[in-house]
């Protein structure tokens, strides 16, 4: 693996863009300043940046309803993310996606999706312009263990198999689909083990671990890009937080995991497991990790602050854009 | 001129469209062999990369259709027979008809659908059903609905060249409808009406198969002195709802002929429009003819019963002139 020390930090960035944006998101939503559904994804920081970390600028994705991630680990701007999440008209999607839609087409995110398993075949379309416009891209498709289980999965592996579209599927595997544990729902342990089902790699590896995700990641992106078709990756992985912010008024005293798995996992930190990955390696010092959460925290504040001052959609834009032309 | 078949028409539009850019291409069940000949000869063309047999997946391929409007290509996505659409209905509904809007204005979706839809003669419920009004209701789709060929090659040229999701519904019993096409490179707009008919006494608003149906009444009604205008709006999203009220203050008088159903269809739509915006003037109320709300049936006589036909178009037109 290649990864210089620039790129190391980059990627200890995005994961800390990620970890802060998301915390502040949930305190923003649970203090009711902004509107609607949200789900954040913190503990599921590496996942998202390995993958990214791993693809061109002109690459594109597709994420999920907890998105927020993905698309920071693309490149997204907080201050347009966090603008869009209040409802202002100065966010990416000028107030008309919110939290579960945000999307910034210049860095290649083709949606997140409201739609479990919407983002499949959307991701395999993507993959299937680039070989129709014989153009030199691959596509990642973000998509969580729920997924797996709808007809979309099936319908876009075979299809990316037998046209050998340059497609990476990502499975975020948390454990959880809303409150229901996965294993009771799954016909198998190991998402995995269906790529053996459409003829194409499967592959279980730590999600937690930035650099694994990393590593196998850039072999299936460029396995897609030298012809050789799909990949599937199942990243093993755990959110932290609820499903959805504020979940507690739905379930009332009922409760669907332990605190002891909940804590277990916490053990299992993206951000820690780096940061000791870093004092090991003797290449990056404290202080440099230190910068650059001085430097997000910064940025981040910075973001709520524009998405605090910037105004409001003016109604009369609420029959903009339905169609282009 | 040469005359035209409305298969032939669509044909002749997918080649010179896929002619003039090369990131259009086809996609859908049988394409490259193509079952009903629509598509016939494109693959000997453009290529097998161009031309692409899916598997009979409709949410997958659709969706694929989806992510490769927004990818920078121009698809046209066969969906052979319009029912199956319902398979597809996240891919269409929730996809490709809102992402541009949720995206604020981001996302490019220049994808045209192509389906074969309504009667043809015993084909059943699930593959004779009219599907446009399921989609009346889906902001951020346009419905193209061509009743000969003429209008087929146009429409469907413009779908193509639209950077909007547009379904262009092919009528199954009109394929070798016959006709002949303006030469060059022939376009219709999308959202323009065409009057089908010029006359005086009624205005019968007519889509797709029914236009042709309409036009023989209106010629049997012209031996009475009986003066039928016949609009045929083309497409129902954009809807031309400016020719439609012109007609009507001229004739004082609307009937609406569709192959859909009674409740919730584009009959029920039409005359809604009429009702809300031309009641002034009108002089009877606005009359519509359709299918009947049952599934369409298997056996010929009772599928007879249950379509809008050509009696049923004439005892509405008696009916709104009071003769």
């Amino acid at each position: 693996m290649d990864l210089g020390k620039d790129q190391m930090l980059e990627m200890y960035r995005a994961m800390t863009r990620i970890r802060l944006f998301e915390a502040r998101v949930r305190d923003l939503a649970t203090a009711n300043e902004i509107p609607g559904f949200v789900h954040v994804s913190i503990g599921e920081e590496a996942s998202a940046t390995g993958v990214c970390a791993a693809l061109r600028p002109t690459d594109r994705i597709t994420s999920t309803h907890r998105g927020h991630g993905h698309l920071i680990a693309k490149g997204g701007r907080l201050d347009r993310m966090m603008a869009e999440i209040f409802g202002k008209r100065t966010g990416y999607c000028k107030g008309k996606g919110g939290s579960m839609h945000i999307v910034d087409f210049a860095l290649g995110i083709l949606g997140a999706n409201g739609i479990v398993g919407g983002g499949l075949p959307i991701a395999t379309g993507s993959a299937l312009a680039a070989v129709v416009a014989q153009r030199d891209e691959v596509t990642a498709c973000f998509f969580g263990d729920g997924a797996s289980n709808e007809g979309t999965f099936h319908e876009s592996l075979n299809l990316a198999a037998v046209w050998k579209l340059p497609v990476v599927y990502v499975c975020e595997n948390n454990g959880y689909g809303e409150f229901t544990p996965m294993r009771t729902v799954t016909s198998v342990t190991d998402i995995a083990v269906r790529a053996q089902g459409y003829g194409i790699p499967g592959h279980v590896i730590d999600g937690n671990d930035v650099l694994e995700v990393y590593r196998c990641a850039s072999e299936a992106i460029a396995r897609a890009r030298a012809g050789e078709g799909p990949t599937l990756i199942e990243c093993k992985t755990y959110r932290w937080e609820g499903h959805v912010v504020g979940e507690q008024a739905f379930l009332g005293k009922a409760s669907y995991r332990s605190e002891q798995e909940v804590a277990e996992w916490k053990t299992r930190c993206p951000l820690i497991r780096f940061e000791k990955f870093a004092a090991e390696s003797g290449k990056i010092g404290v202080a440099e990790l230190e910068k650059i959460r001085v430097e997000t925290a910064a940025e981040l504040e910075a973001a709520v602050k524009f998405a605090r001052d910037s105004p409001l959609p003016d109604p009369a834009e609420v029959t903009d854009d339905v169609f282009s032309g | 001129m040469a005359q035209t078949t409305y298969i032939q028409a669509i044909n002749q539009a997918l080649g010179e469209e896929m002619e003039r850019d090369p990131l259009t291409f086809v996609m859908g069940e049988d394409v490259v062999l193509s079952a009903f000949g629509a598509t016939k000869g494109l693959v000997d063309k453009f290529g097998l990369r161009r031309v692409r047999n899916t598997p009979i997946a409709e949410a997958g391929f659709v969706g694929a259709a989806v992510g490769a409007a927004m990818a920078g290509t121009r698809p046209i996505c066969e969906v052979e027979f319009a029912s199956f659409f319902y398979c597809a209905m996240d891919q269409v509904c929730n996809q490709a008809a809102k992402l541009r809007y949720m995206s604020g204005g981001q996302a490019r979706m220049p994808i045209t659908f192509r389906c074969v839809y309504g009667a043809m003669g015993g084909a059943a419920a699930q593959h004779s059903e009219t599907v446009y009004a399921q989609f009346l209701s889906v902001p951020g789709i346009k419905l193209v609905v061509p009743s000969g060929p003429a209008d087929m090659k146009g429409l469907l040229k413009s779908a193509i060249r639209d950077d909007n999701p547009v379904i262009v519904f092919e009528h199954g019993a009109l394929g070798g409808l016959r006709e002949e096409i303006p030469a060059g490179d022939y376009l219709v707009p999308l959202g323009q009406a065409a009057i089908k008919r010029a006359g005086e006494h009624v205005t019968v608003v007519a889509i797709g198969a029914m236009v042709s149906r309409t036009l023989r009444v209106a010629d049997r009604l012209a031996k009475e002195e009986i003066s039928v205008e016949v609009i045929d709006p083309r497409t129902l999203v954009p809807l031309d709802e400016d020719a439609i009220l012109a007609s009507v203050q001229k004739t004082n008088r609307a009937v609406v002929v569709d192959e859909g159903h009674w409740r919730g269809g584009a009959a029920a739509d039409i005359a809604a429009i009429i009702g809300e915006k031309g009641f002034d003037f009108l002089d009877g109320p606005v009359r519509r003819v359709t299918t009947l709300d049952v599934p369409i049936p298997f056996s010929p006589p009772l599928e007879k019963a249950a379509l809008a036909n050509e009696a049923k178009i004439e005892a509405a037109i008696r009916a709104a002139v009071g003769r």
